[in-house]
C-alpha cells in the first residue's frame, strides 16, 4: 500500500508552494479583496507560465498532461494562498466539463485557451435558491438559444465562457436536462456584478436573452454529465479547503505562540491548546478523505462519488472549523479587517455553499453509501 | 498513489488467509462478527478460554506477536505484515483483546529492558496465549498523573518489598505476571525516583480485586500489594530510572496502528437502513440522514488517516504523536453513536440486555463507551499531546516538576 503522493508530486507541491508564497502574499489578495482588481491577472499569467491551468490537460489540447493527482496537490497550495484567482471555476469545472463531455473541437477550440491562461471559464447552474436538482433548472434551450437566469455564477462577469445547465424537456426526469456552450463574448447575455461574502472571488448574475449556445455533451445527458462534473471538483475544492484549513491552523499556532497574555504565551492555556488541537483534528480527518477522493478520482475508480461526497463534507467542515476558531485564537484583533483571518473565514464560508451546501452532500453521500451497501 | 500489495505483500496475504481459513474457530465467527464496543460475548464458551486456545494455534504454527523477534515467540515480520494479518485475521483478532497488554506493552518492554535469559523464559508463553500479562501503572492519586504514584518500593537486602495499591488495572484478575511501577525515593522530584520491575501476580502480599465498571461488567481491578517480594533480578531498567522505562511501555501502546478503531458508525448504519420510524424508514429522514453523514466522513476520515499511517509505516517511517488522534475522534463518537441509536429507539431505548433491541447492542456500547474517552490517556491528555508534540505548544504548567515527591501537596482519594 501506498496511499500517499510520490514524491514528484510532493516536489510539484512545494515548487507552487513557493510559487505562491512569492507571487500571491496576503498583500496581493487584499488588492482584490479591497476591490482593486477584480482578480490577480499577474498571479493568473503566471500560473499558466508555471504549467498550473493546465496540469490535468492532455497534452494535445495545450496541457501539461500530468493529472488529477497534480491536480490535487496545486489546489491544496491556492487554497492555503488564498488565491484570488478564477481557478476552480475554470479549471476544476469549466474544464472537466470540456475534458468529460466536449467535442473535439470544442476541446481544442477552449482547453488550450484555458492552459494558457487565456480563457476564464466558469459553470452557470444556480438559479437562485436551492441546491443541484433538475427541478431547479428553470432557463431554457431551444432552437439553439438559451433564455433564462443564472446566479450565482462564480466568477461570472471575467469568464471569457460558460458552461450551461439548461431545460430541454418537460419529462419530469433527470433527462430534460442538456449542457450548453457560451461564448460570453458573442452577446446574448448581460452579467451583473453580485456582492459576495468572498470578494476574493466574484459571483455574478447572467441574463441570458436569445443567446447562442451549442450543445455540450449529448441531448438529455445533462445531469449525469453535471454529477460527474461536480463529483470532481468536489475533490479538487475538497484539496483547496484543506489547505485553507491548514492554513488557519498555522495562523491560530503561531499567533498562539506570539501573543503574551496573563503573563503567559495564550498557547501555554490549556482551553486555547484544545482548540487548536481539535483544529488539527479536523484538518486532518478532512486531509484523509480528501486523500481518498483523489485516489478515487485520479483511477475514475466506481467509488469516485461516494468518495467525493466524504471529501466534500469533511473538508468543508475542517475549513469552516479552522477559520472560525483562527479568529477565536486571534481575539479582537482575528475579526478586524487588518488581520488575515477573515479572508479565510470568507473563503471558507463561501466555499461551503459554491457546489451545493452541506445538506446537498449529505443526501448524495447517505443515498451513495446504500446503493454500495446494496450493490 | 494506490491501495495495492507488493507481490511480497500480496503473497504474505494469501498465505495468512488460507491458514486463517483452515484454523480459526469459526463457531464463533457470527458472535465476534456482531459484537460491538462492551458487547464480546460467547455463548457457549468462555471467551478466555477460546481466545487462548486460538492464540496457542497462531503461536504453534508461527503466527503469533508477529513482529516480535523468532527466539522470543514471534515471527519476525515486517510492521506492515503485521497490519495485513489482523486485516485477515478479521473478527477473530477480537479475541486478541484479551493479550492486548501483555503483548502491545508488557513484551516491547521486557524486550527493551530485562535480562536476555529472561526474555527466553517469559515471552515465549506470553506470545503464545499461555501466560497473560498486566500492566501496573495507574494509581488512585495517579490516573493521567502517571509519575504522582506512591506505591513504594524498598530495598532488602538482594530484594525488594513493595507496598501500596495499583487500580485500573486491565485484567489483573487472570494474569500470571505483571510490569510495575514504583516509587523509590520521594525524596526526589516525582518523575526521578521510579523505578520499574516484573513480578509473578502469584506473589505472596498480591491482592486484586475486581472493579465493577458503570456497564456491570469487570473488566478492570483494584491491586494490592502488601509486603510483596520481588527478587533483585526482575528490575527493568536502572533504579531510578523507571519514568524512562514506562515512557517505552506508553510509546508501545501507540505504535498499535492498523488496528481498526471502534466508531460504532457501521453499526449504526446499518441498524439506520433497517429501521422503520413513525413516518417511514430511518434512511429516508432528513434529520437521520444530516446525522449518519457527519458521523460517516469522521470514520472515514480516520479509516483513511490509518491507511496514511501504515504508508508511512511501510516506508520505514515511525509512527508518531498524530496516531493519537484515533482514540480522541473514535471516543466520544461511539459514545454519541450510541446515545443517538437509543434515541431512535424512543422510550424503549432504555431496556437493556437481552430483551432490548438487538439484545442490548447499543445499550452495552453506551454503557462502556465512557471508559474509552478516559484508558489509555483521556481525550485531555490526548489534544495535550496533539498540541504539544504536534503543534508545538508550551507543555502545561507543572508545578509539582522540581519539588522532591514527598513535599508535593496531597489532598484527594487514596
Amino acid at each position: 500500500m501506498n496511499f500517499d503522493f510520490s514524491d514528484d508530486q510532493k516536489q510539484l507541491r512545494d515548487q507552487a508552494r513557493k510559487f505562491l508564497a512569492e507571487k500571491c502574499s496576503p498583500k496581493a489578495v487584499r488588492v482584490v479583496l479591497d476591490g482593486k482588481a477584480p482578480y490577480d491577472k499577474e498571479l493568473w499569467k503566471g500560473l499558466a507560465e508555471m504549467g498550473f491551468l493546465g496540469v490535468a490537460i492532455p497534452e494535445e489540447f495545450g496541457g501539461a498532461g500530468a493529472g488529477h493527482l497534480e491536480l490535487c496537490v496545486i489546489a491544496e497550495e491556492m487554497g492555503r494562498a488564498n488565491a484570488p484567482v478564477p481557478f476552480s471555476s475554470t479549471v476544476y469545472l469549466a474544464a472537466e466539463a470540456l475534458l468529460i463531455a466536449g467535442s473535439d473541437a470544442q476541446k481544442k477550440r477552449w482547453l488550450p485557451a484555458i492552459a494558457s491562461g487565456e480563457a476564464i471559464g466558469t459553470l452557470a447552474l444556480f438559479e437562485g435558491k436551492g441546491n443541484p436538482a433538475p427541478k431547479n433548472v428553470k432557463l431554457t434551450a431551444a432552437n439553439g438559444v438559451l433564455n433564462g437566469v443564472k446566479k450565482p455564477v462564480a466568477d461570472g462577469a471575467i469568464a471569457d465562457f460558460a458552461v450551461v445547465a439548461a431545460r430541454t424537456g418537460s419529462s419530469g426526469r433527470d433527462n430534460d436536462i442538456s449542457l450548453f456552450l457560451v461564448d460570453l463574448k458573442a452577446g446574448g447575455v448581460e452579467v451583473k456584478n453580485l456582492t459576495n461574502l468572498d470578494p476574493t472571488r466574484g459571483q455574478a448574475e447572467m441574463t441570458f436573452k436569445d443567446c447562442k449556445a451549442e450543445p455540450l455533451g449529448a441531448a438529455g445527458e445533462g445531469w449525469s454529465i453535471l454529477t460527474e462534473v461536480l463529483d470532481r471538483a468536489a475533490v479538487l475544492c475538497a484539496f483547496e479547503q484543506v489547505g485553507g484549513a491548514d492554513r488557519a491552523l498555522e495562523m491560530g499556532r503561531d499567533y498562539a505562540l506570539d501573543r503574551i497574555a496573563f503573563g503567559r504565551q495564550i498557547g501555554s492555556f490549556q482551553a486555547v491548546k484544545h482548540m487548536l488541537a481539535d483544529m488539527y483534528v479536523s484538518a486532518t480527518l478532512a486531509r484523509s478523505n480528501s486523500y481518498y477522493g483523489a485516489w478515487a478520482l485520479s483511477t475514475n475508480a466506481a467509488e469516485l462519488s461516494e468518495a467525493a461526497a466524504a471529501a466534500r463534507i469533511s473538508a468543508t467542515q475542517a475549513f469552516q472549523h479552522c477559520a472560525k476558531n483562527n479568529i477565536q485564537v486571534h481575539g479582537g484583533m482575528g475579526f478586524t479587517w487588518e488581520f488575515d483571518c477573515h479572508m479565510y473565514y470568507r473563503r471558507a464560508n463561501a466555499m461551503a455553499l459554491g457546489l451545493g451546501s452541506m445538506s446537498y452532500w449529505e443526501d448524495q453521500l447517505i443515498d451513495r453509501m446504500r446503493k454500495k451497501n446494496a450493490a | 498513489m494506490n491501495f495495492d500489495d507488493t507481490p511480497q505483500e500480496a503473497e504474505f496475504r494469501a498465505t495468512a488467509r488460507a491458514w486463517i481459513a483452515a484454523n480459526a474457530p469459526k463457531q464463533y465467527e457470527e458472535e465476534l462478527r456482531k459484537s460491538s464496543l462492551g458487547r464480546t460475548v460467547l455463548k457457549n464458551a468462555n471467551i478466555l478460554d477460546v481466545a487462548k486456545a486460538w492464540q496457542k494455534k497462531k503461536a504453534d504454527a508461527g503466527w503469533a506477536c508477529l513482529h516480535w523477534p523468532k527466539e522470543y515467540g514471534g515471527r519476525g515480520s515486517s510492521p506492515i505484515e503485521r497490519v495485513i494479518w489482523s486485516q485477515e485475521e478479521g473478527p477473530f483478532g477480537q479475541l486478541s483483546r484479551m493479550f492486548i497488554i501483555g503483548h502491545g506493552m508488557c513484551g516491547p518492554t521486557m524486550m527493551a529492558f530485562a535480562r536476555e535469559e529472561h526474555k527466553r523464559t517469559y515471552l515465549p508463553p506470553l506470545a503464545s496465549g499461555e501466560k497473560v500479562w498486566c500492566q501496573l501503572f495507574s494509581e488512585p492519586a495517579g490516573g493521567s498523573d502517571v509519575a504522582g504514584l506512591r506505591t513504594r518500593a524498598e530495598k532488602d537486602g538482594d530484594d525488594w518489598i513493595v507496598n501500596g495499591q495499583k487500580i485500573w488495572t486491565s485484567g489483573a484478575h487472570y494474569s500470571d505476571y505483571g510490569i510495575l511501577l514504583t516509587r523509590t525515593d520521594p525524596t526526589v522530584p516525582k518523575h526521578k525516583g521510579l523505578t520499574m520491575f516484573f513480578l509473578d501476580m502469584k506473589s505472596p502480599g498480591v491482592e486484586v480485586r475486581p472493579i465493577k465498571q458503570a456497564s456491570g461488567a469487570s473488566d478492570f481491578n483494584e491491586v494490592y500489594f502488601t509486603n510483596v517480594r520481588i527478587p533483585g533480578h526482575q528490575r527493568l531498567g536502572e533504579v531510578g530510572d523507571g519514568w524512562n522505562v514506562s515512557l517505552t511501555t506508553l510509546m508501545n501502546e501507540r505504535s498499535a496502528i492498523g488496528a481498526a478503531v471502534s466508531t460504532g458508525f457501521p453499526e449504526l448504519f446499518e441498524y439506520c437502513s433497517s429501521l422503520m420510524l413513525d413516518d417511514g424508514p430511518a434512511i429516508e429522514d432528513r434529520a437521520v440522514r444530516s446525522k449518519l453523514a457527519n458521523w460517516a466522513v469522521k470514520a472515514s476520515g480516520l479509516k483513511y488517516t490509518s491507511m496514511r499511517a501504515i504508508s508511512a509505516l511501510s516506508k520505514g517511517e515511525r509512527p508518531g504523536p498524530e496516531n493519537s488522534i484515533g482514540k480522541l475522534v473514535a471516543g466520544s463518537m461511539i459514545q454519541d453513536v450510541a446515545t443517538y441509536a437509543l434515541d431512535l429507539q424512543g422510550a424503549s431505548g432504555v431496556i437493556s440486555g437481552e430483551d432490548a433491541e438487538l439484545a442490548g447492542r447499543f445499550q452495552a456500547m453506551l454503557l462502556r463507551a465512557p471508559g474509552t474517552r478516559v484508558e489509555g490517556g483521556t481525550d485531555e491528555i490526548m489534544r495535550n499531546i496533539i498540541a504539544e508534540r504536534v503543534l508545538g505548544l508550551p507543555g502545561d504548567i507543572r508545578v509539582d516538576k522540581d519539588v522532591p515527591f514527598n513535599k508535593i501537596p496531597t489532598k484527594g482519594r487514596g
